[in-house]
């Protein structure tokens, strides 16, 4: 007996009645004998729902909470309270992508205002329902730039993105006769001097990051002509924090912008669900991967919403399809679409203001009084870059500073092997003036143990 | 009253918007004004202002709550959409997940502080195994289609590494998923598609002509899309491997043979299972969802990074995979999702997976039996999870298509059968009941998937209208392709739809 199967013993044997056999086993007599299961399954007896709770709290417990100053991609931010009702909502949340448009119309709608909030985040033309997150989008960007110049091979790629997104590019691409070219590196950011010599027909567009690895904000100022003048397009990835603050996506001349929204009412919960955004400049709409829910009208001549652009998707382009996306993360995109409703323009800023005025706080302080400096002087957002010199040096900081109940950065070694000793240390607007004296106070002990 | 319609209800979020109204207040600043930050230099500062909407918290409440009554799910009533395993997602897997060191751990934490997450995602991956018969896996892929692609991307490994790059003829059914031949094409393989033969099944034979060293394997799913098991799996796969080939086993339709038969001792080297199909997790309107990639000990070593390891006492990330294909998710893929998964397979255990299999089936052909009269049954003969009937008679005496049925569903709160697939089915109607449905909703349905078609013959205009009862009517797909509204822009009248 289980609860989630609801059948009696009646039931079952009335059924088998009405199929026209004996016993359940029948059902399954087209499965050669051979190829049978003969014995059980090798996992544990099931447990009622309370067991099972008694188990799941027992897995969680073993993990550890700390006050947080850990981000490179995923942050502890503030989620208001309105947020996790709507999303449990039963015909958001145990719905299917929405193909039935007349009973679909609240999901359909939701995309719909999810995709204008992005455009207007990032500033360009259109956008869609959301991707898996912020690292596919990259490769999703990606596939849009080689997909819109023919015989383009080669992609250029700022040493300063995630080191994360770049092993997802390289694991897309790499083997597929493409090249991923990483640009060099200096004082924390990348150096463009050299984009001239890719500019011809095998370059199929620049892919950048700001605020990078480090939380440094790069200046694209010129890059965009150059590439445009060229037929390649430009990718940027950015924190949709950041861009509370500083210049979208459009404003540096992106024909796509990618990144993730998690920082926008998404729990960090180990790295997902979040939703990928990307948007872009309208001629590239037809090439856009995913969903895209389209405004249209119904047979009454009223507003309604649809799944549109079908025809670029792979359940009827099979394998001419050009992506082979056919779901997106709709639950963590509405989760972003209620915060950013919630938020306003005026709340995106005042967080970006408040993390901004944090971070530089605690940037300051450290420097001042632990003797731990910036590592670059580029500008930042809200995440900076110490260099401690040595891996060991890094790793004995961040346990003192984890013994203190003190998540202090993330070693950034430990996403690439040639940053070893560099700790970025990310500050949001949930970090109080207490906490961050209380990390200072910490880092002058930890430094001196 | 009739003639009073209500129009705040219609607008959209952007047009709810009031200047100066809030939905949420962030804290004040607590640095002291002397030692706040300079603003930014104006090279790096945002210029233009976005239109977000300004509306309050009960203004947003209501909104999403407005929109979520015109939305339908499992939660409010049958869901028989074919290939989808619409099964009821149990509220204690929710309950799981949202514990807050669960939902609240970052994924760069130090491992020794995520050891319960480690060991989930571990365990996880073994029953999984134990599932379908593989030896190990990654937990990264997001989705379906996303393991697809992942399995290909080993596919393409394995054969570098043994230096046979000639190995590029990948074959699919013609009934096979529409992410299957994608996914194959986007990994860089030139995709063949075979026909069914009579039975609807895979034939060994039309594989004769692709055996060779050109070969890079096949992409089944089984029970096939027509919800048949295909009986000659063991033979074809001995084809395949002979030919230097390996097969990758697609399975969206798992839930008919859990505890029955394994894909892996079919002789499938990859498989991908869905999480939220199978194994009860939320379809959530389009996901988040998981797509996990399972495999057979000789593709261990090409598995994305970093593994995850146990040492018999302790948890860690392995990063240690010379010839891995990389990355596919930035981190753990979902990992809310496979909390859930883990809860749902400790409740079922061993004996509740198999059963929910042996009930998924009966459900199935209990309906199949009922409606094969009515509609026609193309390929007849048992069925597993599912079944695909055609409205092909009905159309041609009445004019009344597949679609017409199913939009005669939507007026009765039914979530339809996925239609026109597989393609192989014409005016097909494609049903999956899963175990989670009583007898007596399956037989309404019966009666009403009856009373439709008697309709067809005796009013066929009320179906070719319907629905009559949804927030809306059918909608214009053609125009909404043709000049593509893909946001909303300020100042657009509501009723200016194509300015």
């Amino acid at each position: 007996m289980n609860s989630y199967i609801p059948h009696s013993e009646e039931d079952v044997r009335e059924m088998l009645l009405a199929v026209g056999v004996q016993e359940i086993d029948d059902l399954f007599s087209d499965v050669p004998e051979e190829l049978r299961l003969k014995r059980d399954l090798n996992i544990p007896e099931g447990l009622s729902e309370e067991e099972v709770l008694s188990l799941m709290r027992k897995y969680a417990s073993m993990n550890t909470l700390g006050t947080s100053y850990l981000g490179c991609g995923s942050y502890d931010r503030i989620i208001p309270s309105a947020v996790s009702g709507i999303v449990s909502l039963p015909t958001f949340a145990t719905a299917y992508t929405p193909y039935q448009p007349e009973i679909s119309q609240g999901v359909l709608q939701a995309i719909f205002e999810f995709q204008t909030m992005i455009c207007e985040l990032t500033g360009l033309d259109v956008s869609n329902a959301s991707l898996y997150d912020g690292h596919t989008a990259a490769a999703e960007a990606a596939a849009m730039c080689f997909n819109q110049r023919r015989k383009s091979q080669t992609l250029l790629v700022s040493p300063t993105v995630h080191p994360f997104t770049l092993k997802v590019l390289k694991s897309y691409f790499s083997d597929m006769g493409f090249s991923i070219t990483v640009l060099p590196e200096k004082d924390g950011l990348p150096v463009f001097d050299s984009l001239p010599d890719y500019l011809d027909s095998s370059l199929a567009g620049l892919f950048v990051q700001s605020p990078n690895i480090y939380g440094l904000l790069e200046d694209y100022s010129g890059v965009a002509d150059m590439l445009h003048d060229e037929g390649a397009l430009f990718v940027i990835s950015s924190d949709p924090m950041s861009l509370g603050m500083v210049k979208s996506q459009a404003e540096w001349g992106a024909d796509i912008a990618i990144g993730d929204t998690q920082p926008f009412g998404l729990h960090q919960c180990f790295g997902g669900p979040t939703a990928g955004y990307i948007a872009a400049r309208e001629k590239l709409l037809r090439k856009m991967p995913g969903r895209i829910s389209g405004q249209t009208v119904d047979t009454d001549g009223n507003r309604a919403f649809v799944l549109t652009l079908q025809a670029r998707e792979q359940h009827i382009k099979r394998e001419r399809a050009t992506s082979n996306i056919c779901s997106n993360q709709a639950l963590a995109a509405l989760a972003t679409s209620v915060y950013l409703s919630l938020a306003g323009w005026d709340g995106i800023q005042k967080a970006a203001e408040l993390s901004y005025q944090k971070a530089h706080y605690l940037a300051a302080k450290l420097a001042a009084t632990a003797g731990l400096s910036p590592a670059f002087s580029a500008p930042f957002f809200c995440e900076f870059t110490i260099d401690f010199t040595s891996e060991e040096r890094a790793g004995k900081f961040l346990d003192s500073m984890k013994k203190r109940g003190i998540f202090a950065g993330v070693h950034l070694g430990s996403l690439s092997q040639n940053r070893k000793g560099l700790v970025t240390i990310a500050v949001t607007e949930k970090r109080t003036i207490e906490e961050l004296d209380c990390y200072v106070e910490s880092a002058m002990e930890a430094v001196n143990e | 009253m009739s003639s009073i319609r209500r129009t705040l209800d219609e607008r959209l979020i952007f047009e709810k918007s009031k200047k100066g109204r809030r939905g949420y207040l962030f804290p004040a600043c607590d640095i002291p004004i002397h030692a706040q930050n300079k603003p930014l230099s104006s090279t790096y500062l945002r210029k233009i202002t976005p239109k977000l909407p300004e509306v309050s918290e009960i203004d947003t409440v209501r909104h999403y709550n407005q929109l979520g009554r015109k939305s339908f799910g499992v939660d409010l009533g049958f869901y028989p959409l074919g290939s989808c395993t619409m099964k009821y997602n149990p509220k204690v897997n929710e309950a799981a997940a949202s514990l807050e060191k669960f939902t609240e751990i970052h994924p760069l934490q130090d491992t020794s502080t995520v050891q319960g997450a480690l060991k989930l995602i571990h365990e996880l991956t073994g029953y999984l195994c134990e599932i379908t018969g593989m030896e190990w896996g990654t937990m990264q892929p997001f989705a379906g289609a996303q393991g697809e692609y992942t399995g290909m991307k080993l596919f393409r490994a394995y054969f570098m590494q043994r230096g046979e790059t000639k190995r590029n003829n990948l074959i699919v059914p013609s009934s096979s998923h529409g992410t299957n031949p994608a996914s194959a094409h986007l990994a860089g393989f030139t995709v063949i598609e075979i026909p069914a033969d009579e039975r609807g099944l895979v034939n060994p034979e039309f594989l004769e002509p692709y055996l060779n060293d050109e070969l890079a394997g096949i992409m089944l799913t089984n029970p096939n899309t027509l919800g048949l098991f295909e009986a000659d799996i063991a033979k074809a796969a001995k084809k395949i491997h002979n030919a230097g080939g390996l097969l990758y086993y697609d399975g969206a339709n798992m839930n008919a043979i859990m505890g029955k038969v394994r894909p892996g001792d079919m002789g499938f080297d990859v498989v991908h299972l869905n999480l939220h199909k199978t194994f009860s997790t939320p379809h959530g309107s389009g996901g988040p969802g998981a797509g996990p990639v399972l495999v057979s000990e000789r593709l261990i070593p090409y598995l994305p990074v970093p593994d995850v390891v146990f040492d018999g006492n302790n948890y860690d990330f392995n990063w240690d995979r010379p010839q891995t294909i990389g990355k596919v998710a930035g981190f753990n893929g979902n990992f809310g999702i496979l909390v859930r998964a883990y809860t749902y397979i400790r409740v079922m255990g061993k004996n509740g997976l198999k059963r929910a299999s042996e009930i998924a089936v009966l459900n199935a052909n209990y309906l199949r039996v009922k409606l094969m009269e009515t509609y026609e049954l193309t390929y007849p003969g048992l069925c597993k999870h599912e079944f695909v009937l055609s409205a092909r008679r009905i159309k041609e005496d009445t004019g009344i298509s597949a679609m017409d049925i199913a939009k005669g569903l939507l007026d009765l709160e039914i979530h339809p059968p996925t239609m026109y697939f597989p393609l192989i089915v014409p005016e097909a109607l494609m049903i999956e009941p899963t175990e989670t449905e009583t007898r007596e909703t399956l037989d309404e349905f019966a009666d009403i998937m009856i009373s439709l078609a008697e309709l067809a013959y005796r009013e066929p205009d009320d179906l070719h209208s319907a629905p009559h009862t949804t927030p809306v009517r059918r909608v214009d797909e053609v125009l909404a392709a043709r000049k593509p509204v893909v946001r909303w822009r300020e100042k657009t009248d509501p009723n200016l739809i194509h300015p």
